[in-house]
């Protein structure tokens, strides 16, 4: 038994050193004044007209990089799902390869493509088309976040559907059903645990980004992450930064915990 | 067998655990020296050959704003041994305590410096005593003569001419980016009168759609790689742009400009300062300023350096400007926590527009 709990000591360790401290200093600073005092001020600075708009933006943005990545992301699993065995491990393999590679220097790739004086310009102006303003655009950062985050998406989706018995989905064309209706009423509503747990494991990350929004917005674009990421750098008011953090996670918690509901399966869990 | 599972678990915790300990355990290096400088401010292979000269191991960091290195020294969440910062944020540094007094002694290249630079340290730091100068430079405007006629952009409101909408690079630094407006309108770019910030911010938010991208160090690349046709560069820029890209042309407008000196400093938390010490000799060395000269093209204020390097540079008075011309600019200058908070909520409203 003492063996056992020595076991968990590097979790609990883990988990003290990784979350309950951070999260003391962020609570701290975000209560406070810069000069120590207990104050308010940090967390209803989310309602002065900047910091509201960001966020606004921010979740707005989220929120269609989300919908394009469902949009993406369902079909791409029914096909996976149907396609022979030899491929199916392919196609995911292409899916996930991207992600080996640097989330930093990928957004960047992003940046040369769009530029314009960059690649996809070149080819446009080459056939004596005027150039297209593509980057430091809102579109640009929902490209990226859409870019980055996919495979988020197609995951979760992807293993749900295979979990689906065969026999129901049979039952149901020997039943009458159209392909249409199979996908609409047995497929969809099936799925909805790992759709929740990809909605998840999207809209978070987006919501808070800013490395995306920096460089593909070319400062231009500020969401509620760029906001924050200046007070801890440009303004150094680490208690501002601090107190609109906590708000954010208000926004984060809020929204894993409405769609922890519907993914009772728990598909989230297995990134 | 889940008994099994626990336990590797555990095992691969416990290592996870243990490696974190060993790799922060040789975090901090005593016998190396910590240099935090601006990114590609050095000829990088300056490093090595310090090392080979002294014997003494080097732990390089880069940042990329002024900014961004305050709070790293402030709140200690890394020691360095020297920095590299702009005037103004040494000048704040320096009136909280912050840096180290130098002891010349152990420089004895500082013979080599061109005291007319240091005029900008000079005005908070009497005798220069806390900061050794590395660069010197101002700001202007770059554009391309294929899109814009030579000769034409002549002020800084010319960023600010609807012809180029779609194809401006402006700074994306709050203090130089304010600048620009400020010195646009005619005002000083140290100014705390709401008024003229206010009048600023309202003109930067005017320009924000012309703008194509807020660019610090990418900057040169758009205007080089013909992404845009305008912006804001920094003196020692356009040299290396012009290589790249002929068409190029270099300007600094006739309201005057900022400019700066970049200089080393000790912080007071330095545990190495032996260490600093040499290497800010070493950066002042003929061989090393001349090298940095030829990487940065920015000015090295070193005698050395004006008489080792081509004519056609020591002759340029963007390079190496007259008395004059070193006049009629101005720097920043650090404006107190009150200032301070001034220029981060107008920031703010223009970032937010």
């Amino acid at each position: 038994m003492t063996f056992r709990k020595l076991l968990a000591a590097p979790f609990i360790f883990w988990i003290i050193a990784g979350t309950v401290i951070p999260l003391g200093v962020i609570g701290f600073y975000g209560f406070t004044t810069r000069d120590r005092n207990f104050t308010f001020e940090n967390i209803t600075a989310i309602f002065t007209a900047e910091h509201a708009q960001a966020l606004l933006l921010a979740l707005l943005l989220a929120a269609i990089s989300t919908l394009i990545c469902f949009v993406l992301a369902f079909p791409l699993s029914l096909i996976l799902r149907s396609s022979g065995l030899g491929q199916k491990g392919f196609m995911v393999f292409i899916f996930i390869l991207p992600m080996w590679m640097n989330f930093l220097l990928r957004t960047m790739a992003w940046q040369v493509i769009l530029e314009k004086g960059g690649l996809i310009n070149a080819i446009i102006t080459s056939m004596g088309f005027e150039p297209l303003e593509l980057i430091n655009t809102s579109g640009a950062i929902v490209l990226g976040m859409v870019y980055d985050f996919l495979p988020f998406m197609v995951l979760p989706i992807y293993n749900t559907l295979m979990k689906i018995d065969d026999n129901i989905i049979e039952a149901a064309y020997d039943l009458g059903a159209t392909h249409k209706r199979v996908i609409w009423n047995i497929l969809l509503p099936l799925s909805i645990p790992g759709i929740a747990s990809g909605v998840t494991m999207v809209f978070v990350p987006a919501l808070t980004t800013f490395v995306i929004s920096n460089m593909l917005g070319g400062g231009k674009i500020n969401l509620i992450g760029n906001i924050i990421e200046q007070e801890f750098t440009t303004s150094a008011n680490w208690n501002l930064g601090s107190g609109l953090s906590l708000i954010m996670m208000i926004f984060i918690v809020g929204s894993m915990m409405l769609l922890s509901k519907l993914d009772k399966e728990g598909e989230g869990n297995f990134i | 067998m889940r008994k099994k599972k626990v336990l590797l678990a555990g095992v691969a915790l416990a290592m996870a655990f243990l490696s974190m300990v060993m790799l922060s355990g040789c975090g901090h290096d005593k016998n190396a020296l910590y240099i935090y400088n601006f990114g590609d401010y050095i000829d990088p292979d300056l490093i090595e050959e310090f090392t080979k000269e002294t014997g003494i191991k080097v732990v390089y960091s880069t940042f990329d704003t002024n900014e961004e290195l305050y709070p790293v020294i402030r709140n200690r969440t890394a020691s360095y041994d020297v920095i590299c910062a702009s005037d103004y944020m040494l000048e704040k540094m320096l009136e909280e305590k912050m840096l180290t007094e130098m002891d010349y002694d152990q420089i004895p290249n500082s013979e080599f410096l061109m005291p007319e630079f240091s005029a900008n340290i000079e005005k908070f730091d009497k005798g220069a005593k806390h900061v050794v100068p590395h660069t010197w430079g101002t700001m202007g405007i770059m554009y391309n003569t294929e899109k814009i006629p030579e000769g034409s952009v002549k002020s800084w409101n010319d960023l600010w001419n609807e012809k180029y909408s779609g194809s401006i690079v402006m700074p994306d630094s709050m203090r130089d980016t304010m600048a620009v407006a400020l010195k646009a309108k005619g005002y000083s770019l140290n100014t705390t009168k709401k008024k003229e910030l206010a009048a600023a911010t309202k003109y930067l938010i005017k320009q924000k759609p012309m703008v194509y991208k807020y660019a610090n160090d990418a900057a040169r690349d758009l205007l080089v790689g013909n992404s845009a046709d305008i912006g804001v560069i920094w003196s020692g820029e356009y040299i290396y742009c012009q290589e790249l890209n002929p068409s190029l042309r270099f300007v600094i407008p006739e309201e005057g400009s900022e400019q700066f000196i970049d200089g080393w400093a000790i912080p007071k938390e330095a545990e190495n300062k032996k260490a600093a010490y040499k290497w800010i000799n070493f950066m002042l060395s003929k061989k090393a300023a001349l090298k940095n000269f030829d990487y940065l093209y920015y000015t090295i204020p070193n005698k050395q350096v004006k008489i080792g390097i081509d004519e056609k540079f020591s002759n340029d008075r963007v390079i190496f400007p007259l008395a004059d011309d070193l006049k009629s600019n101005e720097a920043l200058r650090y404006l107190g926590p009150d200032g301070d908070k001034l220029y981060t909520d107008y920031w703010k409203e223009f970032k937010s527009e």
